[in-house]
Formats: C-alpha cells, sequence, structure tokens
C-alpha cells in the first residue's frame, strides 16, 4: 500500500450563482486511480487545465474528493480528524515564492510551521537547522528573504515544508517563475532530499528536462492519467506525448526524428550522454574515424 | 528609423547606500523590423533596459532616439511614445482588471482619445491578431485559462497600434502549447505587420529558432551583440554568465570534438537532423 493513494477520483468545479443554485460544473478530475509507493520521485505531467494541480491540491486536503477517495498514509483526506495529520504527511510548494514567505528573516520563516503546531522550541530551532542545511541554505539564515534570488526563496520554501517533517512534499511547478539557474538549484535540492532524507516527492512541471532523473512518470489529460511509466517508457511515446499538448527535451526529440529516418539508435533517448554514446559510432563509422586509433 | 541607444547608464539610488550601477554604457540602433532576442540572467539588466526604451525609466546619462528623435529632449511626447514602443510584462495578466476581455482590450486606445467606433474596431483586431476566438470576448478575463490572459494583456497593448512591441518573458509559467502559440502569433505579427520584436526570454530554445539578432547582457554590460548562430558558438562564455546555449548546440559540438566533420553553428533540431542524415548519406526529407 502506496503513501499516496487515490481510488476512483473525481473531483468537480462548482460554481453556483447568486441564490447558490449549480450554474455550471467542470469536472477537474475524472475518475482517476493511483498509488505512489514511499520514497519514490514522481513527475506528473499534462498541459494547463489537463488536472494536475487540481490532484496536487486532494494530496494535502485542500480540496476534498467530489466521489471517490484519497489516502494519505492510509488516512482518509475527508476524514477531519486526521486533517492536521495529513497535512503534516504531505508539505506543499507552490509555484510563486513571494506568495509563501512570510518572515522577515529566513530561519523565522522556516520556523513558522513547526512554531504553528506547537513545537517546544529547542526542537524548532534543531528542526531549522536540519531543513536549512537539507537545502543548502545554511548560509543564508540570517538574511531576509526579500534579498534572495527566486531559486533561493524557493529552497527556503522547501525548507519551511521540510521543518514539518514530512513524509511526502508535493511541488506544483516550483520552477515556473525562475531562471535557468534558480531551476537546477531547486530541482537539485528536490532530487537529493528525495535520495537522502528517502522523502516522497511528487513534482508537477511544465519542464520536461526535470523529469528524466524521476522514478515514475505520470501524464495527465482532460482528468485523466493517459501515460504511467519510468521516463525512458513515456519519452519514447513522442507522437503520443504531442498529441497531449506536451513536448520532449530536444535530445530525445532529435533521436527520435532520427530514427524515424531509418538511423539505428534505441527509443527514449534521455541526456546528451545518451545520444552520444549511441550517435557516435555510427558517424565515426560512415565518416571513417576508427574508434580505437585517435 | 528604430529605435537607436547611445552611451546610456543608469544609476539606482544615486547617492544613497544602495546606489547600483545597473546599466553600463550601452550602445545599439535596432532598425524597424528586426527580431532581436534579449537574454541575462535574472539581474542582468535586460529588464530596466527594456523599461528605458519607452521611457519608464530615464537613463542617468545618455540618449534614446526614436525614429531619429531624441526621447529626452523637451516637449517630447511620452504618451505617444508609450503606444509606439509597446512594452508587455512580465505575468502581464496580473494587469488585466475590466469587466470584459473586450473592454479589458479598449482601455488603451481609449486613453489615446480616439473615437469611439475606432476603439470597437481596434480591440477587435487586435484581439484577432492574437488568435482569441469571438465567444470569449464577453466573458471577464478572470475566468480564463493563463494562456488566453495573457493574449488578452498583449491585444491590450497591441490595439494602440505599435510599431515595435517589447515582450518581457511571453511565456513565462505556460505549458509547451501555450508557449508555441504565443510565440507563433508574435512570428505573424513580426512577418505580417512589419512590426519590431524585442524579445527577452530565458529560453535559448525559443531565441534560437525566431530572433534574428541576439543581445547578450550581464551584470549591467552588453556583452555580445549578433546573429543568434554567432552568439550561441560562445557558449563555453554564456554559462559562465549562468546562461546556456541550445542543447542541440552542445550535442553538434561535441561530435565536431569527435572529429565529425558537423557545422558548429547548428542551433535546432530540424537542423541538425538534416545536417547528420547528410552527414550519414540518408536521405533527410
Amino acid at each position: 500500500m502506496g503513501i499516496i493513494r487515490a481510488s476512483r477520483l473525481i473531483y468537480d468545479y462548482i460554481r453556483r450563482d447568486e441564490e447558490d443554485h449549480v450554474d455550471e460544473v467542470n469536472r477537474a478530475i475524472d475518475d482517476m486511480t493511483v498509488d505512489i509507493r514511499e520514497g519514490d520521485f514522481v513527475a506528473i505531467l499534462g498541459h494547463n487545465g489537463s488536472g494536475k494541480s487540481t490532484f496536487a491540491k486532494q494530496v494535502n486536503g485542500i480540496l476534498l474528493p467530489t466521489e471517490g477517495t484519497v489516502w494519505i498514509s492510509g488516512m482518509d483526506t475527508r476524514d477531519e480528524d486526521h486533517i492536521w495529520d495529513i497535512r503534516k504527511t504531505a508539505g506543499m510548494v507552490f509555484q510563486n515564492p513571494d506568495n509563501q514567505i512570510i518572515g522577515n528573516v529566513v530561519e523565522e520563516d522556516v520556523g513558522f510551521g513547526p512554531e504553528n503546531i506547537g513545537i517546544p522550541t529547542e526542537e524548532i530551532w534543531r528542526r531549522v537547522d536540519e531543513s536549512l542545511e537539507a537545502v543548502g541554505m545554511t548560509a543564508y539564515r540570517m538574511k531576509s528573504p526579500n534579498k534572495l534570488s527566486g531559486g533561493q526563496k524557493q529552497r527556503v520554501a522547501i525548507a519551511g515544508v521540510m521543518a514539518m517533517k514530512p513524509e511526502c512534499i508535493i511541488l506544483d511547478e516550483p520552477t515556473a517563475m525562475l531562471d535557468p539557474n534558480g531551476r537546477k538549484e531547486v530541482i537539485r535540492t528536490v532530487r537529493e532530499l528525495n535520495r537522502l532524507e528517502g522523502i516522497t516527492v511528487l513534482l508537477i512541471t511544465h519542464y520536461m528536462e526535470e523529469v528524466i532523473h524521476a522514478d515514475r512518470v505520470i501524464v495527465m489529460d482532460d482528468g485523466r492519467i493517459v501515460m504511467d511509466g519510468t521516463p525512458r517508457e513515456v519519452f519514447s511515446q513522442v507522437q503520443e506525448l504531442k498529441s497531449y499538448r506536451l513536448d520532449v527535451p530536444q535530445v530525445t526529440e532529435l533521436a527520435y526524428e532520427l530514427k524515424q529516418a531509418g538511423v539505428a539508435l534505441p527509443d527514449g533517448i534521455l541526456t546528451r550522454a545518451e545520444l552520444m554514446e549511441h550517435l557516435l559510432p555510427i558517424m565515426k563509422k560512415s565518416a571513417g574515424i576508427t574508434t580505437d586509433g585517435n | 528609423m528604430g529605435i537607436r541607444a547611445e552611451h546610456i547608464n543608469y544609476i539606482y539610488g544615486q547617492g544613497t547606500a544602495f546606489e547600483q550601477h545597473a546599466l553600463k554604457d550601452i550602445s545599439f540602433t535596432i532598425e524597424d523590423g528586426q527580431f532581436v532576442g534579449l537574454i541575462g540572467h535574472t539581474g542582468s539588466g535586460k529588464s530596466t533596459l527594456i523599461q528605458h526604451l519607452n521611457g519608464l525609466i530615464k537613463a542617468t546619462d545618455g540618449a534614446i532616439y526614436f525614429n531619429d528623435e531624441n526621447i529626452y529632449q523637451d516637449g517630447y511626447d511620452m504618451k505617444a511614445l508609450r503606444s509606439k514602443v509597446g512594452l508587455v510584462f512580465q505575468y502581464p495578466e496580473h494587469q488585466l482588471f475590466e469587466v470584459d476581455v473586450f473592454s479589458d482590450v479598449c482601455f488603451g486606445p481609449k486613453n489615446q482619445k480616439l473615437a469611439k467606433e475606432e476603439v470597437a474596431e481596434r480591440a477587435r483586431e487586435a484581439l484577432q491578431l492574437v488568435g482569441l476566438e469571438e465567444r470569449y470576448w464577453e466573458q471577464s478575463p478572470f475566468e480564463l485559462s493563463g494562456g488566453q490572459k495573457r493574449r488578452v494583456a498583449i491585444a491590450g497593448v497591441l490595439a494602440m497600434h505599435p510599431e515595435v512591441l517589447i515582450l518581457d518573458e511571453p511565456t513565462a509559467g505556460l505549458d509547451p502549447r501555450g508557449r508555441d502559440e504565443i510565440l507563433e502569433q508574435i512570428s505573424v505579427l513580426h512577418r505580417e505587420k512589419r512590426m519590431t520584436i524585442i524579445l527577452v526570454s530565458h529560453s535559448m530554445e525559443d531565441i534560437a529558432r525566431y530572433a534574428d539578432r541576439i543581445i547578450v547582457m550581464n551584470q549591467g554590460g552588453k556583452i555580445f551583440d549578433a546573429p543568434p548562430k554567432e552568439v550561441f558558438a560562445h557558449y563555453k562564455e554564456l554559462e559562465q554568465m549562468g546562461l546556456a546555449a541550445p542543447q542541440i548546440t552542445y550535442i553538434v559540438h561535441e561530435l565536431k570534438e569527435h572529429g565529425i566533420p558537423i557545422a558548429d553553428d547548428i542551433t535546432t533540431v530540424a537542423e541538425a537532423r538534416s545536417a547528420i542524415l547528410q552527414l550519414l548519406g540518408m536521405d533527410s526529407r
């Protein structure tokens, strides 16, 4: 049994008029069943409106199912007695770092969560130390968050979630507002938390480059899961991904195009190194360069 | 004609403890009808620079000419400049405020004191240009998707009939399809309306595909100003500035380092595909 489970989950956004009559119903999640294993790094892809953010909000009980059930560590999200345990288990990081930071000093911001749930002071400071260390922001603990770059702010936001000692972190497009450096910083941090601390990660993103190291990739479209597999399995289906309005890393696309034209390359190439490993011998042979001689 | 910047310097908070030299001796000329990509990491000065071009920020030192007129001369019509040099900020959808899409787009031309019919005509035209279907025009802008909202915001600037359109990261936060749609529309404005485009972006892939010239900013200075292929050839220096070249550039250079006779100025998937197939003696159609 996984840490995050959903069974036949349906969620409708319901709009009502002034007299509280239902005006419009928008089905954002349509019969979704999924089981996420503890310790996995899972990426969810999908275009805007595919239902992925709605699903993220189901995981820590910001939204509750219209039909079906969501369990976090075996707790039903509709069980009001467990809502705080659920939010402690599954912490959430949002897109805009500026909307999530409240403290005047980094360490104060990170300590806000544990302080709010009545953790003893000494324990709060220990958690702040550990969390800042885990995201590599210890050097900035006395700084004002306003002076940080976007990537650094997002790492502080992640530290704030870590201080709650979650088993799972959900990140909803955490890099959408960052520049390429900030993006790398955040993804590296998240991967380390997953690898070193064993935190289950649910990463929602548009950037295909960020998911090639995931254990599992889930593609959503129209409120349903339409693809589910390892990055290699998912990215070998270039045409299918495009039909869901997604695209693939340039390296994967080039490999796919070459293969379509008859070059003997394997499916689902994800990195530059992999492409080189397979393409270079073919190119060398064709150019008459001997591999061992140079 | 076009925009000419001559030795622009800009210092934030001059004479205070927070003094910062944000732009250092920037000069360039952008001719009518060019498509310029402006790149640089966060804090490199690119956003400060584009705000100079329509007079929102006044240079501490130096001059800017629009259509050969110095915009800092006495009596220069700044208001007219701002409608001729349209600036689309980052996350422009945060600036939508009207009750429906159509009224929001009308706001700019209405402020230009145009006749009511002319205002409506321009709004219609602008919404068609950005490809927003008519069924959305009466809706509240806040009910639209992120990509649609952004198109409304861009239409609001287009309705003022700018000659130059400056966009600060117009695709940030959009999904791949939304991104491609916006960029295609910008490219159409450039091709068909002969509009001058200045595109600020972090995506080297996008810039490589659309721009015919790239200006690279770093620490307030202009580092490179050349066609994309020439700029991306400096990919090692770009990396030191916290930037990168398109993935394809790295692949091509790596092949070349291993003795494969491939042109090292390739920047797009399509170019790489046909060059590699040609080297392999395969049909590249």
